[in-house]
């Protein structure tokens, strides 16, 4: 489908958002296929493995409970070098400020940029800044880049991942899109929720040194959610994927907030969550290695890799044992009438 | 426990339908119920004689391409900011979309209220609320004038596209498709006009009418209840969501939208004319009609060629067997209404559905 136009709903994470990058991005800029996109690239210099990655934020609203744009800016950059396999090592960090801005809050992000850069010992090496009219911004845009060293346990790629691996995610799903949503609605169920926003390198890097090339892939699934994430598997691999809807966890206020605003969970984003594929044989020692972070306390295996049908599908078997299609997320989810 | 139930009422439905014997089609009239059905995984429970048709319950679906148009019209003017709710933004008009427009002056809101507060915050724009949705949103719509109302809010306005039930299933079986055996009456519309109000359809029909709410088990009661009344062929009204739904209704919602709004015939898009299927200010309200204060008028147009939505709404077709559907029509380039609202028939069944 040919757009005249970027809609909102072409950043989504969606269907559309990789039409996006397929047509128009990748063949402006490089020729490269869109088959098998990862969240950092590697790049083979003579030291060895080098990976890079770089993502824009532009949160709204700026401040939500569980973190900031500012953590958000940092997190988002090291969990894509970290569900790569790769050891953050440096920083670079682009502020695009709008005219009018208050240094109060300029003061809060950038507080919470050091602290959340500090806790994943990644060092902020290089920087930019511009200040742009009222009304060119939305108060402020950030661009993070970094560079990471690949662990040299880690082998994750698309390729690994074989009929009978099993899925895990590493906690509730949907917190952070939730909350954002209703901060940006003023949802009087606002308080209950609070975004998982968090730097994964250390949950990461534990599965990946304690069980080496049983870990097959781990990606993050922000915008599009678990849905997007796991239909990118099964594009990527040509096989299928089942969901265990009762085994995925989720917390009850927000599949509530979900519910009433008419989205599937499995669209949401979420900030500090991994959605890892590992060994059939090693899923209890992941568990148990995941359980043992705070950040991976409700940690389940999920869902299981299938031998392709008729088609590479995603599949979900109902909480009342029915199954249905889990598809591709479009673009953004807009909240329905009633 | 509750999966035994669900065993449960499955085993039960199973058992009617086989001492029926024929093919059952149920209408599920929601466009909440449409998506329920598929989420939950029911439609893969059920017995392969039991046939669920998806009705003319997702507001965005049956709203005509005239009444966008003229909201677009209003989105292209300065002096107007559009409050919508978030599924019409996709609906295609004639030549473009509110989302396509994208212009600052849509703001997508929750309720009517959000509507209102947008009024009071810019005093120099007339806030035009797109007013749809069946009796479930026309009393917000209703609560939005009468605070606009005690306001004195001169600069908000309603476009009023507020849709009625009943008229439009008493018409699906008055000839439109006379193969609809039952009706899973909408739980949320239900809230408001009560149970009661579906005994002159099923009387005059005999057709069954069971409300039902979202969950699993509670729909599977409504499915259990209709093929135990068409078992026994006593057709009647019937409810498994008590909780939720009277047989009055709820008597203050409903006088709110007798007080602000009258009974007229009108377009369904896909439906054509519904006999008292439409609400429209009532005339001493009329300084809050968008249409009024802007002079406009909605004409008819024709249906984008090949679209087969008004047979999908009338439960005459299943979105798959549209010669469109999943190649000219996706959610991500809708040729059809039905594809654009997340309740609608088809992009449920492209969402959720195996047949692509």
């Amino acid at each position: 489908m040919n757009h005249d136009k970027i809609l909102l709903a072409h950043g989504g994470g969606g269907s559309l958002m990789a039409d996006l990058i397929a047509k128009t991005i990748l063949p402006g800029v490089s020729g490269k296929s869109a088959d098998k996109l990862t969240d950092a690239a590697s790049v083979n210099f003579a030291g060895g493995d080098l990976l890079m990655t770089t993502d824009s934020f532009v949160v709204k609203p700026l401040f939500f409970p569980g973190g900031d744009i500012g953590k958000l800016a940092v997190c988002g950059t090291v969990n894509d070098l970290a569900v790569c396999g790769a050891k953050p090592v440096a920083m670079s960090l682009s502020l695009i400020i709008e005219e009018g801005f208050e240094f109060e809050k300029l003061e809060r992000i950038l507080k919470s940029i050091g602290q959340a850069a500090q806790g994943a010992n990644v060092p902020i090496i290089t920087g930019d800044t511009k200040v742009v009219e009222t009304g060119a911004a939305d108060g402020i845009f950030i661009n993070t880049a970094a560079v990471g060293e690949k662990l040299e346990k880690a082998n994750l790629s698309f390729d690994n991942i074989k009929p009978g691996d099993v899925l895990i995610i590493t906690g509730t799903l949907g917190d952070h899109g939730m909350t954002v949503l209703s901060g940006q609605k003023g949802l009087s169920f606002r308080s209950e929720m609070q975004s998982d926003c968090a730097c994964l390198f250390g949950i990461a890097s534990a599965l990946v040194e304690h069980l080496g090339g049983a870990v097959k892939f781990m990606r993050d699934p922000t915008r599009g959610g678990l849905a997007a994430t796991a239909n990118e598997i099964a594009q990527a691999t040509g096989l299928s994927i089942r969901l265990d809807e009762s085994a995925i966890p989720v917390k009850p206020a927000v599949l509530a907030a979900a519910e009433m605003l008419g989205m599937d969970i499995l669209n949401i984003a979420n900030e500090g969550k991994i959605l890892a594929v590992v060994s059939a044989d090693v899923a209890g020692e992941a568990i148990e290695i995941l359980k043992a972070d705070p950040l991976g306390k409700d940690s389940a295996v999920i869902g299981t890799v299938l031998q392709v049908g008729k088609s590479a599908i995603v599949e979900i078997r109902t909480k009342i044992g029915g199954s249905r299609i889990v598809g591709m997320p479009y673009g953004r989810d807009l909240p329905r009438i009633c | 426990m509750r999966i035994d139930r669900v065993g449960r009422l499955c085993g039960d439905i199973e058992k009617s339908c086989a001492d029926i014997g024929r093919l059952i089609q149920v209408m599920e009239v929601c466009g909440t119920h449409t998506v329920a059905l598929f989420r939950l995984g029911i439609r893969s429970l059920l017995p392969k004689n039991l046939k669920l048709l998806s009705g003319p319950g997702c507001p965005v679906c049956v709203t005509e391409q005239a009444y966008i148009d003229t909201v677009i019209e209003l989105a292209c003017r300065d002096d107007c900011i559009i409050a919508t709710y978030g599924d019409m933004l996709r609906v295609p008009g004639r030549e473009t979309s509110l989302e396509k427009l994208a212009r600052a002056n849509i703001r997508i809101v929750l309720s009517a209220d959000d509507a209102v507060k947008l009024a009071q915050q810019h005093p120099g724009k007339t806030i035009v609320f797109v007013a749809v949705g069946f009796e479930t949103t026309t009393p917000a719509t209703a609560v939005a004038i009468q605070q606009a109302a005690e306001f004195e809010l001169e600069n908000f306005a309603v476009l009023c596209g507020h849709k009625r039930v009943l008229p439009a299933m008493e018409t699906l079986l008055s000839g439109r498709n006379d193969k609809i055996d039952a009706f899973l009456c909408p739980g949320h519309v239900s809230v408001i006009i009560g149970s009661d109000a579906y005994r002159p359809l099923a009387e005059r029909f005999k057709r069954p009418c069971v409300v039902a709410g979202f969950e699993a088990e509670q729909i599977l009661e409504g499915l259990a209840e209709i093929c135990s009344q068409i078992e026994k062929n006593a057709p009647s009204v019937g409810s498994v969501y008590s909780l939720a739904v009277s047989p009055q209704g709820n008597k203050i919602a409903q006088s709110l939208i007798e007080k602000f709004f009258e009974p007229c015939d009108g377009p369904w898009r896909g439906l054509g004319n519904i006999p008292q299927g439409c609400l429209k200010l009532k005339s001493q309200y009329g300084r809050f009609d968008a249409a009024r204060r802007f002079g406009l008028t909605m004409e008819d147009c024709p249906e984008p060629a090949g679209c087969l939505c008004g047979q999908v709404l009338c439960g005459l077709l299943d979105p798959a067997g549209c010669p469109l559907f999943g190649k000219k029509c996706a959610p991500d380039h809708p040729v059809g209404p039905c594809m654009v609202s997340t309740e609608g028939a088809c992009a449920a069944w492209y969402k959720y559905g195996p047949e692509r």
